[in-house]
Formats: C-alpha cells, sequence, structure tokens
C-alpha cells in the first residue's frame, strides 16, 4: 500500500463525540456499541456519580467535625458513609477506569473497536441499572444499607424491620450486578488486547497502560466470582433463612470475610494498575524521555497481579486469624513492594534529566506519584502485623486508603481526563482553570487526609459517628480539607463543560506525544484506523531516539492532520 | 532485558559530594523522625506497646528516608530539569539501566524480608493470641484446658463478654463489671466472645485489638505494665450506635485490685447505665425518626459500672 487513503469524509462527519453535530447527543443515551462512545458514556455517569459520593463524603465530615453526633442520627450516619464507599469505588472509580479502557485500548493498539461491542455496551448500560438500585435504597423503609461497604455479617444480616425489600437486600443486588458488568468488561477488555493489535505491534510493543489494563482485568477475572458468590450467600442469609454466615445455624462469620477480601483487596489493584498505566504513559511525553526500564514496568504489572491474590489475609490480622497465617500473609503483602517499587523508581529515572513541562497532566502525575510514596510507606506499616493490630480499623487505616484511592488513583484519573481529553472531544481545556483545580485538589487532599494518620495512631477506631474530644483537632483540619476538595470540582466542572463546548479545536496531536493514538485526528474517527491500519515498527516510547513508531509515519501524520 | 545506553556523562566528583551530604541530612532527618514518631502514639500501657512502637519508628525512619529520596530526586528534576518555553527538544534518551534495575530490585526484596523477619521475631514475643473454638451446640463456653490456669504472675481468666452496645467483664469469683480492671505486671488471660454481632477489643494505650467473634470464644492474654485509666474501644463496626460502645480499663496495683475486687463482690447487682439505650430511648421519645436499628440490647447486669466522667489517660 504506498498512496495515502484519506479518511473517507462521510465517515469523519458521522456521529462522533463531536459537540454541534446534528443529533449528536442522542447517542450518548442509546444502546451503541461503539468503544468511543461507551468509553464517555462510562466517564459521565461516573463523574456525576463523584459529585454523589462526594456530597455523601462533606456530609459525613460535616458530622465529624465536631466530637458528639449532633448533625445527623448515628443511624443516617452509618448509612451515609457505607454509601459513599459504595458510590466512589462501585459508580466512580471502577466505571470511570473501564472509561478510559474503552476510549483507549483500541487507538492505543490500532484496532477499530472492542471485540465484543454488545457485550462491551451491555456491560456499561448494568451500570446505571445498579445505579438506581442503590440510589433507591435510600428510599426504601428502614434507609440503605448500613453495615458499612464491607458489608459484614451479621450487621449486615439482621434487618432491623424485618422487611423483604431493604437497603442490605439492594446493595447485594447492586454489589452482584456491578460484578456481573465488571466480568463481561474484563472478558471483553483482555480478548481486545490479546487479538487485536496492530500488525508488528508485539507485547512488548504496546503501551505500559495496556499491559496495566490487562493485568487489572486478569484480576476481575479471577477474583470477581469469589466476591459475588458471597453475596449472593449473603443475601440467602438474610433474604432466605439460610445460614452461611450465622453462627447459631452452624455458619461462621469469618467465612465471609475471606469470600469478601479474596477479591476487595485485589480491587484495589484493579484501581491502581491503569493508574500506574497513566503514569507509565504520561510522564514520558511530558519529560520527553523514553520510559525508564519499559520492559521490567510492564512485567511487573503481572507480578503485581499475582501477589495480589494472595494477600487478602491482611484485613483478618485481628479476626481471630492464627499466628502461622499472620506471618505468612504479612511477607506476601511486604513482596508486593517490590513490583511497585520498580514502578516507582522507573517513573523517577524516567523524569530524571529529561525536560519537564508542568501543564496540569504532568502536575497530577508527579502529585499522583509524590502521595503514592507516601501510601506506600504507610502500606508497609499496615502489612506489619503488630503495627496492624494497633492501627488497623481505626483512621489510620482510612488516612491510607484514601492517599491510595484518591491521592493516587483519583489524581492519576484526573491527570489522564486532561491529558486525553483533547484526544477524544476534539477541544483545548483551560490550562489555568486546570492549574487552580491541581492546587485546590493537592492541598485539600493532604489536609483532608494526612491529619486521619495521626488520629489513627491515638486510637481513633473508623466508621464512628461520635469520638472523644482528643481527636478533635484531627478531625476539623480533615473536614476543612474535604470541604476544599469539594471546592476543588468548581473549576474543574467549569473547566470540562465550558472547553468541550467552545474550547480551541484540538490538533492532533497537542502534546506531541508518541502512540498510535496520536496518529488519529481529534477526536478519532468511528473505527480509528479504518482499513488503513499503521505497521508499528518500534517501541511505545521513542522519546529523543529519532525512530518513527510505525512505518510511513510521515503519512499516517499528514492523514490525521488532514481530517 | 532493557536495553543500556552508556550515561552521557560521569558523574562529577562534586556530584558525588552532593549526593553523600543528601544521604547523609536524609539520615539525620529520618532518625528525628523515628524518635519523633514515639510521640505520636497514646501512653505505653501494655508489654506489647514498646514492641509495637519500636517497630513503628524503625518503619517510619526507614519509610521517611525513602521517601524524602524520591521526592529529593522530583524536587531536583522539578528545578533543574524544566522545559525552557520554547524548548521542544527531547530529553537525553535513556532507556534504562540494567544495573539500576537489578540494584532497585533487590534491594528491597531484601528489606522487606529483613522487617519480616524481624516482625516475625517480635510476633513470637508478643504471642497474645490463644486458641479460637466454637461454642458447643449447646451453648456452652468450652472448658478450660490447664494453660487457662497456668500458676503464678497470671490472672484470669476474665470473660469479655461484648453486646450491641454494651461491655461486660466476668471475673473467676463471679464479680461482674462495665470497667475492665487489671492488676499491674500480672499477665491477664480473656476469654472473648460476642452475643450478636462482630466487636472488637480495642485498647489504644496496650496497642492491641482482637475481635469478638459470635459463636466463637477466644482467648486473648495481655499484660498491663502502667498504672492508670484507658479507654477501651469497640473497633469493629457493631451497627447504629457502635460510636458508644466504649469504656475503661483500670490498671491497679495488685493490692488495691484486689481490693477492688473483694469490694465489688460485695455490690449487688444492678442495672448498667447504657449510652446507647438513652441516645435510643431519645430518639423514640422524638418520634423515631433516622433509619433502622436493632435496638441496644438489654444493658448487663453488675456489681460495678463504669465510672462516667472519669477522666482517661489515652
Amino acid at each position: 500500500m504506498t498512496g495515502s487513503i484519506p479518511f473517507d469524509p462521510r465517515v469523519l462527519r458521522a456521529p462522533h463525540p463531536v459537540p454541534g453535530a446534528p443529533d449528536n447527543w442522542k447517542r450518548f443515551f442509546s444502546f451503541n456499541t461503539d468503544a468511543k462512545v461507551i468509553g464517555i458514556q462510562y466517564m459521565v455517569v461516573s463523574l456525576f456519580f463523584l459529585l454523589v459520593g462526594g456530597l455523601l463524603a462533606m456530609i459525613v465530615r460535616g458530622e465529624l467535625i465536631t466530637p458528639p453526633s449532633d448533625l445527623v442520627d448515628p443511624t443516617v450516619y452509618n448509612g451515609l458513609y457505607t454509601m459513599h464507599g459504595t458510590v466512589m469505588l462501585f459508580l466512580f472509580l471502577f466505571p470511570i477506569l473501564n472509561g478510559f479502557n474503552n476510549l483507549l485500548i483500541p487507538p492505543m493498539i490500532g484496532a477499530p473497536d472492542m471485540a465484543f461491542p454488545r457485550l462491551n455496551a451491555a456491560a456499561f448500560w448494568l451500570v446505571p441499572v445498579f445505579g438506581v438500585l442503590l440510589m433507591a435504597s435510600f428510599f426504601v423503609p428502614g434507609g440503605p444499607s448500613s453495615s458499612g461497604w464491607w458489608a459484614y455479617p451479621p450487621v449486615s444480616t439482621q434487618n432491623p424491620l424485618g422487611h423483604l425489600i431493604n437497603g442490605q437486600f439492594l446493595w447485594i443486588l447492586a454489589v452482584a450486578i456491578s460484578g456481573v458488568s465488571s466480568i463481561m468488561g474484563a472478558i471483553n477488555f483482555t480478548t481486545t488486547i490479546l487479538r487485536m493489535r496492530a500488525p508488528g505491534m508485539t507485547f512488548f510493543r504496546m503501551p505500559v497502560f495496556c499491559w496495566t489494563a490487562a493485568a487489572a482485568q486478569t484480576i476481575q477475572l479471577i477474583g470477581l466470582p469469589s466476591l459475588t458468590g458471597g453475596a449472593i450467600m449473603l443475601l440467602f442469609d438474610l433474604s432466605f433463612g439460610t445460614s452461611f454466615f450465622k453462627p447459631e445455624g452452624g455458619g461462621d462469620p469469618m467465612l465471609y470475610q475471606h469470600f469478601f477480601w479474596f477479591y476487595s483487596h485485589p480491587a484495589v489493584y484493579v484501581m491502581v494498575l491503569p493508574v500506574f498505566g497513566i503514569f507509565s504513559e504520561l510522564l514520558p511525553v511530558y519529560s520527553r524521555k523514553p520510559l525508564f526500564g519499559y520492559k521490567v514496568v510492564a512485567l511487573a504489572s503481572f507480578a503485581i497481579t499475582f501477589l495480589g491474590l494472595i494477600v487478602w489475609v491482611h484485613h483478618m490480622f485481628y479476626s481471630g486469624t492464627p499466628q502461622w497465617m499472620r506471618n505468612l500473609f504479612m511477607v506476601t503483602t511486604m513482596l508486593i513492594s517490590v513490583p511497585t517499587g520498580i514502578k516507582v523508581f522507573a517513573w523517577l529515572g524516567t523524569i530524571w534529566r529529561g525536560k519537564l513541562r508542568l501543564t496540569t497532566p504532568m502536575l497530577f502525575c508527579l502529585g499522583g506519584v509524590v502521595n503514592f510514596i507516601f501510601a506506600g510507606i504507610t502500606g508497609i506499616m499496615l502489612a506489619t502485623v503488630p503495627i496492624d493490630i494497633h492501627v488497623g480499623n481505626t483512621y489510620f487505616v482510612v488516612g491510607h486508603f484514601h492517599y491510595v484511592i484518591f491521592c493516587t488513583i483519583t489524581f492519576g484519573v484526573f491527570a489522564a481526563i486532561y491529558h486525553w481529553f483533547p484526544k477524544f472531544t476534539g477541544r483545548m481545556f483551560y490550562e489555568g482553570l486546570g492549574q487552580l483545580h491541581f492546587w485546590l485538589t493537592f492541598i485539600g487532599s493532604a489536609l483532608n487526609f494526612l491529619p486521619m494518620h495521626w488520629a489513627g495512631l491515638m486510637g481513633m477506631p473508623r466508621r464512628v459517628a461520635s469520638y472523644d474530644p482528643e481527636f478533635a483537632l484531627a478531625n476539623v483540619l480533615a473536614s476543612l480539607g474535604a470541604f476544599l476538595l469539594g471546592v476543588a470540582t468548581i473549576p474543574f466542572l467549569l473547566n470540562m463543560v465550558s472547553s468541550w463546548a467552545r474550547g480551541p479545536r484540538a490538533p492532533a496531536n497537542p502534546w506531541n506525544a508518541i502512540g498510535l493514538e496520536w496518529l488519529l485526528p481529534s477526536p478519532p474517527p468511528a473505527e480509528n484506523f479504518e482499513h488503513d491500519v499503521p505497521t508499528v515498527i518500534a517501541g511505545p516510547y521513542g522519546y529523543g531516539l529519532g525512530k518513527p513508531l510505525v512505518a510511513d509515519q510521515d503519512r499516517f501524520i499528514a492523514r490525521s492532520e488532514e481530517a | 532485558m532493557t536495553p543500556t545506553l552508556p550515561r552521557p556523562s560521569r558523574p562529577s566528583a562534586a556530584g558525588l559530594l552532593l549526593i553523600a551530604a543528601g544521604l547523609f541530612i536524609n539520615l539525620l532527618i529520618s532518625l528525628a523522625m523515628a524518635r519523633a514518631s514515639h510521640g505520636w502514639m497514646p501512653v505505653q500501657a501494655s508489654s506489647a506497646a514498646p514492641h509495637v512502637d519500636g517497630l513503628f519508628a524503625l518503619e517510619t525512619g526507614i519509610g521517611t528516608f525513602i521517601f524524602l529520596g524520591c521526592i529529593s530526586v522530583i524536587i531536583w528534576t522539578l528545578l533543574f530539569n524544566r522545559a525552557p518555553r520554547y524548548d521542544l527538544v527531547d530529553g537525553d534518551p535513556i532507556e534504562g539501566n540494567l544495573r539500576l534495575e537489578i540494584v532497585w530490585t533487590v534491594l528491597p526484596f531484601v528489606l522487606v524480608m529483613l522487617i519480616a523477619a524481624h516482625t516475625i521475631r517480635v510476633n513470637h514475643t508478643l504471642a497474645t493470641l490463644g486458641g479460637k473454638e466454637r461454642v458447643a451446640e449447646n451453648g456452652a463456653a468450652p472448658a478450660l484446658t490447664a494453660s487457662d490456669r497456668a500458676p503464678g504472675t497470671t490472672f484470669g481468666p476474665i470473660e469479655v463478654i461484648a453486646r450491641q452496645w454494651s461491655w461486660e467483664f466476668v471475673y473467676p469469683n463471679g464479680v461482674r463489671s462495665t470497667e475492665l480492671h487489671l492488676p499491674l505486671e500480672r499477665r491477664a488471660d480473656l476469654r472473648l466472645t460476642s452475643m450478636d454481632v462482630l466487636h472488637s477489643f480495642y485498647v489504644p494505650a496496650f496497642r492491641l485489638k482482637q475481635d469478638l467473634v459470635p459463636g466463637s470464644v477466644i482467648r486473648f492474654a495481655l499484660t498491663p505494665t502502667r498504672e492508670g485509666r484507658y479507654r477501651l474501644r469497640d473497633a469493629m463496626f457493631s451497627g447504629g450506635y457502635f460510636a458508644t460502645n466504649q469504656t475503661d480499663v483500670v490498671v491497679q496495683d495488685p493490692e488495691t485490685f484486689d481490693g477492688w475486687l473483694a469490694e465489688a463482690a460485695r455490690q449487688p447487682l444492678t442495672e448498667a447505665p447504657n449510652l446507647a439505650l438513652e441516645l435510643h430511648r431519645q430518639r423514640l421519645a422524638d418520634g423515631d425518626h433516622g433509619w433502622a436499628t436493632v435496638p441496644p440490647a438489654p444493658p448487663p447486669r453488675v456489681n460495678v459500672t463504669t465510672a462516667v466522667d472519669a477522666p482517661h489517660e489515652a
């Protein structure tokens, strides 16, 4: 193939996520099988639920700004923090990362779409279904689930009002449907990565984001059946009188904890691995250097997958776990620091002697890396059995996992949103608002989550609606930080909405980045490269090497710019 | 694995000196942080506490060293490796360095294995956790074994019973209390059980925590080492009025303790005051607003009730 095949102008004008196109918005509300439409559906739904979860968090922090339980009834407080955690995990983080999987995987590997487009769309449409189910639980008699996002029995199966339809019932249904949706997504993503790469794109020429996505989705496939099985048993215990977990019927509540954590600890890696991928994609772009030790960084993802599946008992060190088991799971947990350490050091090696550009995505990346190093250190402390026995189930844990889940994962999500915003909307965002968003978020998150570690070390249990006055200072600081984080979403939303509506048009490759997705027009046409898929001839991070990524690169660049 | 390119320039003597000086300063700060970390904890009131604080200080020191080391690299690049405004040139195309990558894989591995080995030794020393046995079919608690009645410096067994939302302690002589009194420097044997849901026996000043599992009796032993009054908190979420489920541990010298126990045996059984019950009654009086909760269990009838307003040290 010598001559350039330009993009079909009818295809380019065909419905895409471009504002202003006739009837453009309607497809976002339909059972559309285009991965890019599904990606944006995921993103918008999950950002909506970020606001819902954030609002719940601010009521929680409003209650905790003073020692006594004086803002809401303690039972309402329990429901609010339970729903905060559930919404943030199942309706914000998992869906938004699936949004990135949808948007990024096909263009990054040169595929026209996902392997199973209808399965993909079905997986997405389950999200609003269980989202509505979960929100409906606020309005059933007795209120929503109030047993924490772990839903440990026997508290979760007490069902005080005795109704069949209760908050806990809807919660379990929602989590089970979320699990089904995630498994459908995982089958789709792994198949796409394994089978649909462009010619020449060997595994060791694949972007690290795709490596981490594959590693994360492998965890979903192995772990989720355990959670879904546990949830179904819990549902039967709650509603149909079985006693899998009821001691009075011969069951054991500890069994549930194994089912729950076998998936729910690795679930953290499902969320953090793609963010490691995002850091590994973005740091080279904004440092103008190849990713340091690409192959090792890529392989370390699967080391995390493997180790992540054999650490779950570290959540149960004080549950009556025998000493030998504590020691065993302490060792496996500590081993996780080796592959994650490899990644962190590789990122430092990447920015070292680079040409740094501190744009909004880069700021979120660097902030996320700093926060992650801190979270890793408190993670090792929590792996250490005697320390965990003191600080486990205290605010130290709350501080630690928010440093992972917010200060690392959500920072990475923000970085990725800004970085790929021009590619998928065709518009540039406003840099000033982005920087404001970063600084408010960085300061707010430190103020919110650092003092929690201190409160936990002093012995403040998590999930309390009231507390002894000696913890007041840490909680006032944390609450102020939480409100600042609420304020930080204003410039973010303003930026996203106004940039998408009337931001300057984005060129095909605004960041001068290397990668197949940057050889496509912004936004990419419905089937990406269509019938003219480039042949990959080099590794993914050739910054400064002066070697083309694909054969005939100039032609593809010209093609993307003409469009 | 990774192609190794020759370094563009060898580090100069001044550079090495700078790195050495930086590492030295980092070491000093890390030592200071390890020392300061003791101040972030409550007072040490059990034989386990110094071990826990020692491990925490060790990891605070190592963690600070690693954190500052990494942050220094980031700050250095932020200061000296920024691209000038219109500079579109790429950085040095360093794709990796095999020797460096081996070092930063092997060093953390060795480090965490050393920490783990040390911790396993500490775990062995602490040995707070005894066996866990299922309650028999007829509801009877498992029989005492010889190890429960070790002679000499051991006291107990004390039955620790948790309910939604109260604590009850039953002494070998039959005294019932909602406040846990323990003799100083005696290894106290506890038998933990829960009447309804999961609870957790957590005394921050002791640095110890153990869940109470309904349907099982868990043996637990600890040695208080400091007189005083400390908070005992439920640390495993137990439903509606979870936050109220706290009481005090009072560590007394053995003679005072014996006096207290003898005096307590002469007190009649009375219903213990219970904050959860008060709050729930208040809620019912106010029209039962709020989301569903099971009603609080009837408070235990005890010889000694908790001194509500007595100040606790930690």
